[in-house]
């Protein structure tokens, strides 16, 4: 039995159902991010775990235990806020201890705890200072000691590093990561970035529209995509949706007008039934016409490039719409070149389509 | 160079026109003439001596001061709750009660005053004190609703969640963590509705009868009987108590707070 779970929940915001028969099950001392652009749901889903939003259907449950209609502070979950939220009237150590003594525990055990985890979190000396001396860094890891020191069933997290200056989202994720690893708790972790999840999570779940499009550890996510959504939000800029395909002894034959591109069989996406194929633009290799092998194979011409540093990225014509393909180069080729695309079998994954903004082929 | 001369003048010219009465009323006072003169013959303090002879000053001060604390409190008491809700929740006809709180300043205080007579004393025939009571408590709620609103206007009510999820309560945490941060605005709002409350004349004035009279209206009863000092004198204590009160604010919040919202 999963540690937390939520069990066809539907949750609503002025008669709009954000959430509708929604499932989700973390195991315990696992860190889950829940990952999707604005409006899908993510923060929903979080703030109903932590008990500020209500379900008017189904249950949450925590180690079996109903939680469906506990309050907020009667949850004893740690919850980290975008903007810290830290008490602007109270020292550093009352805000850490601000949970402590809620909970009535000794003068004397909350200034060991509270100083303790001022060490874990890295903020050793800084007791007396009071946020509106601190960074933004600084005020984050107060924010975490804060949720910490209670010694939380559930630690949750609604986009804490969105308002940091990007090397520092780094090293604040990698220091996450380590104290959650460190102190075996669960750990739910919401955020629009796709990197920031992929480096910390046991787990990623990958939403749409309210709905968990996939929930997977982040390599597989990465790899092997389960739907086109997902593949669009994670970088595969290719879509096809083939016509008919052909099982064979070693992968399978997809067509599309009289092209033919062999997709081989890989761990993680045997067995989808879909009919559309995605390709990363990084996976697509350039041939001149000549050296064009016959299967997987395109001809088109090149019609714009831009430099990304690292490659150059070309929109390519082809007889099957456009292509982006990222090739590293030395000296880029000029638009109106005419070349072969490659498409490596072991490159395709097939997805199930749903709703994707680009869209080629 | 010329704009700074001209700077400079104006600066003066509107100090003399705002400060000039209230130095003629101060040299005034210290007169021993029995009419106001300026500059004065003979200095005396025996005007304000008079303030304590007079029958109905010193009474009427207490009157004054007892209404005004009282309805500052009642008003608070109504005051912050709304304030609060309207800042925090968002709700059906949420502007439309924004407006109603803040009505009393738009309504001319003799209407109010007329149609508080009209119902509070004639109507329902209350007693006066309870009629001045009522009427002082609408006439501060807006300033308080008004202040105490500007200072939670930057609250971030994020930080009332996280008290929450650390287990405390919705009152205690209302306690513990949004008082402490909007006391500045509690107290500012307090402060000028008193004031607003202290001169008032124009509802007083209808709320008055046999007995019962607030400060101002005493004074403006006096002056229709008698042109010497004692108002100049009287005058010049409340200024006096005034600017304490400001200075008060000013070393508590820093004058700023009143002008920056």
């Amino acid at each position: 039995m999963a540690y937390l779970s939520l069990q066809q929940v539907s949750v609503a915001y002025q008669k709009t159902n954000i959430l509708e028969q929604f499932n989700l099950e973390i195991q315990e001392g696992e860190l889950v991010s829940l990952l999707g652009p604005s409006g899908c749901g993510k923060t929903t889903t979080l703030r109903l775990i932590a008990g500020f939003l209500h379900a008017h259907e189904g249950a949450v449950t925590l180690q079996d235990q109903d939680y469906t209609n506990v309050p907020v502070n009667k949850r004893n979950f740690g919850f980290v806020f975008q903007n810290y939220a830290l008490f602007p009237h109270m020292s550093v150590f009352d805000n850490v201890a601000f949970g402590l003594r809620q909970r009535k525990e000794s003068k004397s055990a909350i200034k060991t705890k509270v100083l303790d985890m001022l060490d874990l979190v890295g903020l050793k000396g800084f007791e007396n200072r009071f946020p509106s001396e601190l960074s933004g860094g600084q005020s984050q890891r107060v924010a975490i000691a804060r949720a910490l020191v209670i010694e939380p069933d559930l630690l949750l997290f609604d986009e804490p590093l969105s308002n940091l200056d990007a090397n520092l989202r780094v090293n604040m994720r990698l220091e996450i990561r380590r104290i959650q690893q460190e102190l075996g708790i669960t750990a739910v972790y919401v955020s629009h970035d796709q990197e920031e999840c992929f480096s910390i999570s046991d787990q990623v779940a990958i939403m749409n529209k309210g709905n968990i499009e996939q929930l997977s550890n982040p390599a597989d996510i990465y790899h092997y995509p389960k739907t086109s959504f997902i593949a669009d939000f994670i970088g595969f800029k290719n879509f096809i949706t083939f016509d008919r395909k052909e099982k064979q002894t070693e992968g399978t034959t997809y067509y599309k007008a009289d092209t033919a591109f062999v997709v081989a069989d890989h761990p993680g996406s045997t067995g989808r039934e879909g009919m559309m194929g995605a390709i990363r633009p990084e996976d697509i290799t350039f041939h001149t016409r000549e050296n064009a092998a016959h299967t997987n194979s395109l001809s088109g011409t090149i019609h714009t490039v831009i430099f990304l540093g690292r490659s150059y990225q070309y929109e390519v014509r082809t007889s099957l719409g456009n292509f982006t393909v990222n090739e590293e180069m030395f000296a880029p080729l000029q638009p109106g070149t005419e070349v072969a695309l490659t498409f490596p079998p072991d490159k395709w994954v097939i997805v199930e389509k749903t709703e994707v903004t680009t869209h080629a082929g | 160079m010329a704009n700074r001369i001209l700077l400079t003048t104006f600066t003066t010219l509107v100090f003399i026109f705002l400060l000039g009465p209230l130095a003629i009323i101060a040299a005034a006072s210290f007169g021993e003439a029995s009419v106001l003169q300026f500059p004065p013959d003979n200095w005396s303090l025996k005007w304000y001596a008079n303030i304590f002879e007079v029958k109905g000053f010193l009474d009427t001060f207490k009157t004054s001061m007892i209404v005004s604390f009282a309805g500052n409190v009642f008003a608070l008491l109504l005051g912050l709750p709304a304030a609060y809700a309207l800042s925090r929740f968002t709700f059906k006809g949420k502007a439309g009660l924004q407006t109603f709180f803040i009505s009393p300043v738009l309504i001319p205080g003799i209407v109010l005053g007329f149609s508080l007579l009209r119902y509070i004393i004639v109507t329902f025939n209350l007693p006066i004190y309870a009629a001045l009571f009522i009427g002082h408590t609408i006439i501060m709620l807006p300033f308080i609703v008004r202040v105490i609103s500007s200072n939670l206007a930057s609250f971030d009510f994020s930080i009332e969640e996280a008290a929450i999820s650390l287990g405390a309560s919705r009152i205690g945490t209302f306690f513990r963590i949004v008082l402490p941060n909007i006391r500045a605005g509690i107290l500012a709002g307090i402060l000028i509705a008193f004031l607003e409350s202290f001169n008032n004349v124009d509802l007083s004035v209808f709320m008055t009868g046999p007995g019962v009279s607030t400060l101002p209206i005493q004074m403006l009863t006096y002056v229709e009987n008698y042109f010497d000092p004692t108002i100049a004198a009287l005058s010049v204590l409340l200024m006096l108590l005034t600017a304490v009160l400001m200075f008060a604010i000013e070393r508590l919040l820093g004058l700023s707070y009143f002008t920056k919202n």
